[in-house]
């Protein structure tokens, strides 16, 4: 049915006269419980994932914020931080050990449940069925599912941060034999059990994921719809779930691994270890090969992280500057050459771990050559908005901030990326400084845009502008003062995962810079509960939308009524006749897929 | 227009069927296949940096081990037979075959647990270091996914016999059966690997 060819759909009359038909998808009957609880409406999902996402992002940043307070002024006690952390701040002032417990899980929960989980999860549910014109996922209910298991492993976290023992320690990568002994820390004991668990259930929420976009993108395109007339966002988040697809059972692997060593006996990564006055029996065991099964899914997951937001900045972009994306098959290639590299080059997160330095520089050579692909697309980008006839939305304006903090945060990955250097830059603030601008705060600048953009779409509303601005504003900012200082503190040698640094006394010079970057992180974390705000109290109170198609964009998602049920389009699916960035085209502002090539139009 | 959506999404999946492509929860099963192979592959690139280790300890397979890789064979030609019987519509023997299978999936995963015996008798057990820790990880994570493909085996029988409306879309069988042989295939593999890295 939806591969006849029916041209009156094609028309934006059509759909303005779908608008006062929506009703008719309703018919089926549908509980509260099966439209806002259960539902196995992509839309829906998408919605649920995000709003999991942001109470996450809340979790996650008030956590930082906590404890950058700490940072910034290591004598001072503050009571907040009993109220919060009770005995783990005994006094007002963090115990070391729960410093570590808290980096642990801000890293665990950003980049797994709010830039994975609510990044991934909402965009791909949203946008792959709506932009490749398909009623719903391959499999809706595969797709419930792993919305539930995300939430069971979001139960699970939240759970290990209320035991007594304090929840997981010992960085996000849960090192062993730190994390595989309980008699090692505090934070090794039923926490650790929890984030593993936890994170098993996760990875199942992925793979469940995972497996939909890609048997969705490749199977359920609509009529015209060839791989090459798919928008940015859609390859960007193909690549995605095959990077998801492809390493996270390899972690959980490791996972599984280190449950044996924890639980029975077992020494896959265990050997000679004497922990508090004890010779343990284990021996045999090497610590380095959990890096490895680790770090290969560890370092996909960075880009596993950025491809999404680089498909929504792509997207966005072009469709407010007015112009065709520059290079669209560029953009294919380079997400391809990115995905097969990310499988390559994880071993360059293990440099000084005891890895032969023969086989640390090859994968020197492989982790500088991603600087290729990652330089076509940041050209492609400014190459696309140049001279174009930009609208600066929020949108626009946090996908430029993606492309500012991802070339910023890319120059410094150049220098990690040296074993050499590496050997002085390790564990300092210069990698925290690079890895939260390049995949934390680049992503979730994508992020932000992609919410910015597609709100209308979601909920019939637009976001708030002047929030927005303010938001755009202060957040750009505040991220550069806060993690620009951080490289020089890293070069300087400033370690990272150290509560208290008074030790050392070069690093006096940096006891003000701290405080600098505390207050500054502090305004930046309330800017951010002000989008919260404006998130929430748009979804209600928002301006309507009075038209479907409110950024003037090409894409199938604009096709849809404003309000559209579930399956999408009340008619039927509309066919694609053309790629979808024909923008500024022949004296046309924009040209939507659905319009047939004319017979005098110009070759793109 | 359209009222009920379920309805026009199985259009859309019927008019892929009539051309050719390939069913999408069939693929997605290719795919989620494909993750399974990532996730042994971890676990066998494990077996393969660790047995290079000084303190690594070879162990023999136990026997039964071969008696359980007889009948995972037998049983994926039993499934592909019945496959066959339900295109064809002879009930009876599908259902025969179905039960066949099943009860040979149930045996290996018996076996399977009388070898792990065999092994822990014999001294092999998870303390230590080497071949034996794996091949209780391994093996036992394989048992489980083939403990997945019987869950499946038991709806779809169940389904054959109290089933009142009568089913001709042997795509729930199709599947199971891809997963079956990829379960039977991988544990051919984990054989011959165990034999010549072990």
């Amino acid at each position: 049915m939806s591969n006849e060819v029916n041209p009156n759909i094609h028309s934006t009359e059509t759909s303005h006269a779908d608008l006062h038909d929506e009703h008719h998808v309703h018919h089926h009957k549908e509980t509260f419980i099966t439209k806002y609880v259960f539902s196995q409406d992509h839309k829906m999902i998408a919605k649920q994932f995000l709003a999991t996402g942001i109470i996450w992002a809340i979790i996650g940043g008030l956590f930082s914020v906590l404890f950058r307070l700490q940072l910034g002024y290591p004598d001072e006690t503050f009571p907040i931080l009993e109220t919060f952390f009770g005995r783990n701040a005994e006094g007002g002032r963090i115990q070391p050990e729960f410093y570590y417990s808290l980096v642990t899980m801000h890293g665990t929960v950003l980049i797994f449940f709010v830039l994975t989980a609510g990044l991934s999860g909402t965009f791909a549910n949203f946008l792959i069925p709506l932009q490749i014109g398909a009623r719903d996922m391959a499999s809706p209910f595969l797709n419930m599912l792993s919305y539930w298991f995300f939430f069971a492993a979001s139960v699970v976290m939240l759970s290990s941060l209320f035991v007594q023992t304090g929840p997981a320690s010992g960085g996000w990568t849960v090192y062993p034999p730190l994390s595989a002994l309980g008699q090692a820390s505090e934070g090794s004991k039923i926490g650790m059990d929890l984030w593993l668990i936890s994170m098993a259930l996760f990875v199942v929420s992925s793979l469940l994921g995972g497996l939909n976009y890609i048997t969705t993108i490749l199977n359920m395109r609509t009529k015209g719809m060839s791989m090459t007339r798919m928008p940015l966002t859609i390859w960007a988040l193909f690549f995605t779930a095959v990077l998801g697809v492809l390493s996270f059972p390899v972690l959980l692997s490791g996972f599984i691994l280190l449950l044996f060593d924890r639980h029975l006996g077992t020494s896959f990564y265990l050997s000679d270890i004497y922990v508090n006055g004890q010779i343990l029996p284990n021996e045999g065991g090497s610590a380095i090969l959990y890096q490895h099964l680790f770090w290969f899914l560890g370092h996909p997951e960075v880009y596993i992280i950025a491809l999404p937001a680089m498909g929504l900045t792509s997207e966005i972009l072009s469709v407010n500057s007015r112009k065709p994306i520059f290079g669209y098959m560029a953009m294919i290639g380079s997400l391809f050459a990115i995905t097969i590299l990310a499988f390559l080059v994880w071993a360059h997160h293990m440099f000084v771990t005891g890895l032969n330095p023969f086989l640390g520089s090859v994968f020197v050579l492989l982790t500088l050559l991603i600087a290729v692909p990652s330089a076509i697309k940041v050209f492609n980008w400014l190459t696309t908005i140049w001279r174009g006839n930009i609208r600066f939305t929020p949108a626009t304006l946090f996908a430029i901030g993606f492309v500012s903090v991802f070339i910023s945060g890319g120059l410094t990955g150049i220098f990690l990326g040296n074993s050499t250097i590496d050997i002085h830059l390790h564990d300092t603030k210069f990698v925290v400084a690079h890895f939260h601008l390049v995949m934390g705060v680049s992503s979730m600048f994508g992020m932000l845009a992609g919410i910015y953009h597609w709100f209308p779409k979601m909920f019939g509303r637009y976001m708030n502008n002047t929030l927005g601005y303010i938001h755009f504003w202060v957040t750009i900012t505040g991220a550069y003062l806060i993690f620009w200082p951080m490289h020089y503190e890293g070069l300087a040698g400033v370690p990272r995962r150290y509560l208290d640094l008074s030790g050392w006394t070069s690093f006096n010079q940096f006891t003000e810079l701290n405080k600098f970057i505390t207050i500054v992180s502090i305004v930046v974390f309330a800017v951010q509960l002000m989008f919260v705000f404006n998130y929430f109290y748009s979804m209600f109170k928002g301006r309507k939308l009075t038209t479907t198609n409110p950024w003037g964009a090409n894409t199938l998602e604009w096709t849809t009524p404003i309000n559209p049920g579930h399956g999408n389009w009340t008619g039927e699916i509309p066919e694609v006749h053309r790629w979808p960035y024909d923008y500024s085209k022949d004296g046309r502002e924009f040209i939507p897929q659905t319009e047939k090539v004319g017979e005098d139009e110009s070759q793109h | 227009m359209i009222s009920d959506v379920k309805l026009n999404y199985s259009d859309a999946v019927a008019g892929e069927k009539k051309s050719k492509k390939i069913h999408p929860h069939k693929f997605t099963m290719w795919v989620a296949i494909g993750s399974m192979i990532m996730m042994f592959a971890g676990l066998t690139s494990a077996y393969v940096v660790k047995s290079g280790q000084a303190t690594w300890q070879e162990i023999r397979i136990p026997e039964l081990f071969w008696y359980s890789t007889i009948a995972i064979l037998l049983s994926s030609v039993t499934i592909r037979l019945s496959l066959r019987n339900f295109k064809a519509r002879e009930m009876q023997k599908y259902r025969l075959l179905i039960a066949v299978t099943f009860a040979l999936g149930v045996l290996f995963i018996v076996l399977q647990y009388l070898g792990f015996q065999q092994m822990w008798a014999s001294g092999i057990t998870l303390s230590g270091s080497g071949a034996g820790q794996f091949i209780y990880v391994i093996a036992g994570f394989h048992a489980l996914h083939v403990l997945g493909g019987i869950v499946a085996l038991l709806i779809i029988f169940i389904k054959a016999f109290i089933g009142k409306t009568k089913t001709y879309s042997s795509l729930p069988i199709e599947i199971a059966g891809t997963y079956w042989h990829f379960v039977d295939a991988l544990w051919i593999y984990l054989m011959i690997f165990f034999i010549l890295i072990g």
